[in-house]
């Protein structure tokens, strides 16, 4: 059980912010994201997107916003647990329980939710019967690519996930590239080389149509795919993966106990609690009258979550507002010598 | 103001006005139609306001922008009349525009 003044759930650049905010004022923190890498949405859904709404910056990308961002939580040593997604939260007396899907749990007086839009979760493939054979035939993601020596994979997809596999993939296997159009949005380079793998008969290519079923027992032994035209081709095949990137699902944060409102949680505007007792929500999750869902209202949520935290993380202390400034205490935490 | 029809899964037809500037988007949110998320809140990022339009609707749309057919691509059942209808801009041209919201959105 890991002990913490407050646990974060979300490393976008709310969650980052608000872990900052919280290193200042003295408190500890940690921080859980369901996706393996820092940044959330700014780093999944737009790391070459320009944005030009964050104060002072007059433009900066989704990727250099959050290299920022992690720039400033440099002086603090904050421990971050990626690609765990937090299933449960319960209440212990004073404290939350907190539990991942990879079984590590925590025990805090403070959660402070800055989920997004929930956590990423893969795209999956429409027929129904798909479930059925998810991480047994057919996959999302490739963990082992051995299992693949010899053997039949159709890949789906046209961004450089499907390209990048199928490139790889033919090098030990008999690879079919299925996907719902002739252009590709993969790179120039990987694009060339499917396209030479192509050619010389290595990887076979097949546009324009779209997965309608699978069948098999209980493994995958083949899949009809339709065109746009209308016709439709079995494929016989030993596996399947489906490359669609990523979609965000509210996921368990529904089961918590809190008002939730089409995937938004109410919160107050002084310390951006919910209903629950230090469990608090910010950035583009939380829902106010009047909230903005941009970067810049995550941040002021942020700081002044963090307060609120310190009643209950230090509940005989009085929180002193300081100036980065002028404070020796910030200073001294930041590592700042002050003359 | 213009009005646009969506048409639910369910096959009910609601008929709303929505006012010029507005995406089509904004016009199903707006009057709590089901079936459009709009996770990403309009910045073409997550395919999760898809529809279909009405083929004699099809060349009247502006064009799409680079980007949004990428987008389509990891929508739920893409098909050559799908759209995000976050890059539909409504104005008086598109008034009486049909589109057709998918059995779901991921």
């Amino acid at each position: 059980m890991i002990k913490t003044d407050t646990l974060i759930i979300g490393a976008g650049p709310t969650g980052l912010f608000t872990a900052h905010q919280l290193k200042l004022i003295g408190l500890d923190c940690e921080v859980v994201d369901n996706l393996d890498k820092i940044g959330g949405q700014c780093i999944e859904l737009y790391p070459d997107k320009p944005i030009y709404d964050i104060p002072a910056v007059p433009e900066c990308t989704g990727e250099e916003l959050t290299n920022n961002l992690i720039k400033q939580l440099k002086p603090f040593n904050i421990k971050f647990h990626l690609g765990e997604r937090v299933d449960e939260v319960k209440k212990d007396n004073d404290n939350w329980i907190v539990k991942t899907n990879n079984g590590k749990s925590f025990s805090t007086p403070n959660v402070i939710i800055a989920g997004g839009v929930g956590s990423f979760e893969p795209r999956k493939f429409s027929p129904k019967e798909c479930e059925k054979f998810e991480n047994k035939s057919l996959f999302y993601s490739v963990k082992d690519k051995k299992v693949f020596d010899g053997k039949t994979v159709t890949i789906f997809g046209g961004g450089d996930s499907a390209l990048d596999w199928a490139v790889e993939l033919s090098k030990i296997a008999k690879v079919n590239l299925v996907h719902r159009r002739d252009e590709f949005r993969g790179a120039d380079a990987t694009l060339n080389k499917v396209k030479e793998l192509t050619s010389a008969g290595k990887i076979n290519l097949l546009t324009k149509y779209q997965l309608v079923s699978v069948s098999g027992s209980n493994k995958i032994e083949s899949i009809d795919i339709k065109s746009d035209d209308g016709g439709t081709k079995n494929l016989k095949t030993d596996y399947v993966l489906g490359f669609f990137g990523l979609i965000m699902q509210l996921g368990p944060i529904a089961n918590w106990g809190l008002n939730i409102d089409k995937k938004t949680i109410e919160v107050d505007t002084e310390k951006f609690e919910t209903n629950q007792k230090g469990i608090y929500a910010v950035g583009d999750i939380c829902k106010y009258p009047g909230k903005l869902k941009l970067i810049l209202s995550g941040f002021h949520e942020g700081a002044l979550a963090a307060r609120a935290c310190f009643k209950l993380a230090r509940p005989n202390e009085k929180y002193r507002f300081e100036f980065t400034t002028s404070s020796k205490t910030i200073k001294d935490r930041l590592g700042i010598k002050s003359d | 103001m213009p009005k646009i029809t969506y048409i639910t899964h369910d096959k009910k037809s609601h008929t709303v006005e929505v006012q010029n500037g507005l995406t089509v988007m904004e016009g199903a949110v707006q009057n709590d139609i089901p079936g459009i998320d709009a996770d990403c809140g309009g910045g073409m990022a997550c395919a999760t306001c898809h529809v279909y339009v009405k083929e004699d609707w099809l060349n009247k749309l502006p064009i799409k922008e680079d980007g949004e057919e990428d987008m389509l691509d990891m929508a739920f059942e893409p098909k050559t009349n799908s759209r995000l209808s976050c890059q539909l801009t409504v104005s008086t041209e598109l008034d009486g525009l049909i589109v057709d919201i998918p059995s779901k959105q991921t």
